[in-house]
């Protein structure tokens, strides 16, 4: 056990004070912060802006001004016809030209089915969705004072729509959260995915590296293959438990600063209005309160636990893969079977999100290769206590069942160069003495 | 008495016996050769003499206790397949591996500065090993196997890898480290290398003892009655009577011969001194090489 500790401190210091591990702690948080944030800014941008040139006969449209990204301007149709219109479009540089004809019996109807859209290219298709939306109200429209009903009628009938989502499960009738616990549960999920990855890797490269240079022999003469294997398993697992903590660090202290000086007047001002009972309206002071309410010890809790545990249970495999082979370009073979649960797993995941107790999401987060990954899904959405105590379990006993077949594998593989062992080969190394 | 014996081990792969019922027995303080060609299974042996694998059968005593793990710190190896962690300190590499034989780390670092200064290599402590030349690693190397003092040492194939310079370095030092009490065990399929510095032998093949016992003695024993002589100033002759001419040639002017005793050897000494002076009459010792090949073919 000494042995194994002076492994671990080995593993740990020489990997800690390296350049690449100090500059992913402190990239990973900004990186990651960006793959979130870049889309859901890059979406915030505003459209370019388009022309769409109309020549409408009948006046169907009532001069609707379209919208921000997509003006429609109106050709005067005493001036124009059909192909003056077109002729004035391919001169000028409008995004597309949509022609309505006059019908001779005033049918919204057929006019709305000889509406004709021109363009140089191909139509983008939320710009056909959007002209084909705004039609059909108009033939709406017009159809329902063909029928007598009053336009003043029609407008005043429309009404905005905004659902409150309540969840009654948890004792009181509290505001629901689902789209900011699908947010931790995915970044949870998605985060022991990626540690999986990088760590059980980085042992695997480890492992090929002692090889590699030849130190292996003169380790294994000095502690046991098991102590050695260990101790680079549990050294690396320090190395990456002192990363998350670290960005976990930063998350907590980005979102104190945050609500210190973006949010500080407005809590002042909202603290007040519930104490007096007043309903506050504002959307991220709402998003400020889920958050406050959320169990983060108990999801934390659960996060370290099958953090380490799916990393422990994997890197065992990934280090039996690095012992059976010389270089790295040999493990392809080996590190397909080892993945798709993997990759499996981060699939299921965004339909476990969607629906935490649907029967998928119920099983993978039993099955000990996906539930570390599909469980941290469903943790933020309250599961039955007796589930997670069983999955976990399932997975503490897989994982010293294959750490029991790692060993095997690693205790032969060490020692063998040469040729690259088939997957038979390495089950036969099992039974080796 | 034995620091290590050997009793009746077999080791067996899924398609060959590495190991087929061996015993041997390396005496306290000697300097023992374990020798036979690729194949033979000495390392298979120095890995169960260092728990890295485990015997199929039999036992292994070492002052008379079976192997068990506390033993390790006993036990220096080099392995042929040898190398150190290339991103680390020299003094840092060092110190964990004398570690990893139970050594305490201040022990450990006296221990180690003491081998670094004796090697000329005291500046090295804060040298990446990948920065080192090759000799220079094989010197880290060296004081990583005996660091601990190990009352057993075992070199698998020494002096390959070693540049000359080193090799004898290397040998002075481990002389010095059996005049203090140490137990060698040399592993090599270059017999010749080991002649000089060997006290007993055994030699291995196909998982196999098939020759053990003093080297001298086997050298002895194995003598092939073939005399080597020279005469000056002599031309070729027909025959002798005292023995066979098996060849013969002139080297500036003096005859050489070689030729096999019929019977007393001092009776072929007498003849041939009546050809001319006599510059030289040796009876040809067999190499371990010829004596282990003569030993298969037997």
């Amino acid at each position: 056990m000494n042995k194994t500790w002076l492994i671990i401190k080995r593993e740990f210091s020489t990997r800690v004070r390296k350049k690449s591990f100090i500059l992913m702690t402190v990239l990973g948080p900004i990186l990651s912060s960006a793959l979130f944030i870049l889309p859901a800014y890059l979406a915030s941008l505003p459209e370019d802006e388009r022309t769409v040139v109309i020549l409408d006969e009948p006046t169907l449209l009532d001069f609707d001004k379209g919208k921000e990204s997509l003006k429609f301007k109106y050709l005067p149709p005493q001036e124009f016809d059909l192909e003056l219109a077109k002729e004035f479009f391919l001169e000028n540089e409008d995004y597309a030209f949509l022609y309505i004809p006059l019908s001779d019996s005033g049918d919204p109807d057929l006019m709305g089915k000889n509406i004709m859209l021109f363009a140089k290219g191909d139509v983008s298709i939320g710009v056909e969705n959007y002209i084909q939306s705004r039609v059909e109200k108009y033939v709406q429209r017009e159809k329902l004072k063909a029928e007598g009903v009053d336009p003043g009628i029609i407008a005043r009938t429309k009404g905005k729509i905004k659902i409150r989502t309540l969840n009654i499960n948890e004792g009181n009738e509290t505001e629901s959260m689902a789209p900011i616990k699908m947010g931790i549960g995915y970044a949870c999920g998605f985060m022991i995915y990626l540690f999986v990855f990088l760590y059980g890797a980085q042992v695997m490269r480890g492992v090929i590296e002692e090889k590699t240079s030849r130190i292996v022999e003169i380790m294994i003469s000095s502690v046991k293959p098991i102590q050695l294997m260990a101790g680079k398993i549990f050294g690396l697992a320090a190395v990456a438990l002192t990363q998350v903590i670290i960005w976990i660090g930063f998350g907590g202290l980005f979102y104190f600063i945050a609500m210190q000086f973006f949010m500080g007047d407005k809590l002042d001002a909202a603290q007040i209005a519930a104490s007096k009972g007043i309903e506050t309206n504002d959307a991220a002071f709402e998003v400020f309160n889920i958050i406050g309410s959320i169990n983060f010890p108990y999801i934390l809790t659960c996060f370290v636990f099958f953090f380490l545990f799916g990393y422990l249970l994997y890197a065992a495999m990934f280090a039996a893969i690095g012992s059976a082979v010389d270089k790295e370009s040999d493990t392809q073979q080996f590190m397909l079977p080892v993945s798709l649960p993997l990759i499996a797993a981060i699939v299921v995941l965004i339909r476990a999100l969607d629906q935490p107790d649907g029967s998928l999401a119920f099983w993978f987060s039993m099955i000990p290769f996906t539930s570390p990954i599909v469980m941290m899904a469903r943790v933020p959405f309250n599961v039955p206590l007796w589930e997670l105590l069983l999955s976990m379990s399932i997975l503490v006993i897989t994982f010293l069942v294959i750490t029991g077949m790692a060993a095997r594998i690693y205790r032969t593989g060490i020692l063998m160069y040469g040729k690259k062992p088939k997957l038979v080969e390495l089950l036969k190394w099992l039974k080796h003495k | 008495m034995s620091l290590l014996s050997v009793k009746g081990v077999s080791k067996f792969y899924e398609d060959h016996t590495a190991l087929n019922n061996l015993n041997l027995e390396v005496k306290q303080g000697a300097t023992f050769g374990l020798l036979g060609p690729n194949g033979a299974g000495k390392t298979s042996l120095i890995r169960i003499i260092n728990q890295i694998t485990g015997p199929d059968k039999g036992e292994i005593l070492l002052n008379g206790e079976r192997l068990k793990p506390e033993h390790i710190g006993q036990i220096g190896y080099l392995p042929e397949e040898r190398g150190l962690y290339p991103k680390m300190k020299v003094g840092e590499q060092l110190l964990y591996l004398a570690q990893l034989k139970n050594l305490s780390k201040a022990e450990a670092k006296k221990r180690v500065r003491e081998w670094l200064i004796r090697f000329e290599a005291d500046s090295w402590w804060d040298k990446n090993i990948e920065e080192l030349s090759k000799g220079m690693a094989q010197k880290v190397q060296f004081i990583a196997t005996v660091i601990h003092q190990p009352e057993l040492l075992i070199l698998d194939e020494p002096f390959t890898g070693f540049d000359p310079i080193n090799a004898n370095l290397i040998k002075s030092e481990i002389l010095r480290l059996r005049d203090e009490g140490a137990t060698i065990i040399f592993s090599t399929h270059r017999m010749e290398s080991v002649e000089e510095i060997c006290d007993d032998i055994v030699l291995m093949n196909q998982g196999e003892k098939i020759l053990e016992g003093e080297l001298q003695q086997i050298k002895k024993d194995n003598k092939s009655g073939i005399i080597l002589a020279q005469i000056e100033n002599t031309p070729k002759i027909e025959k002798i009577q005292s023995g066979e001419i098996i060849s013969q040639e002139i080297q500036n002017h003096n005859l050489c011969l070689r030729l096999k005793a019929k019977g007393n050897t001092n009776a072929v000494a007498q003849e041939l001194l009546q050809l001319g002076t006599l510059l030289s009459f040796t009876e040809e010792t067999p190499s371990l090489n010829e004596i282990f090949i003569q030993k298969i073919q037997a």
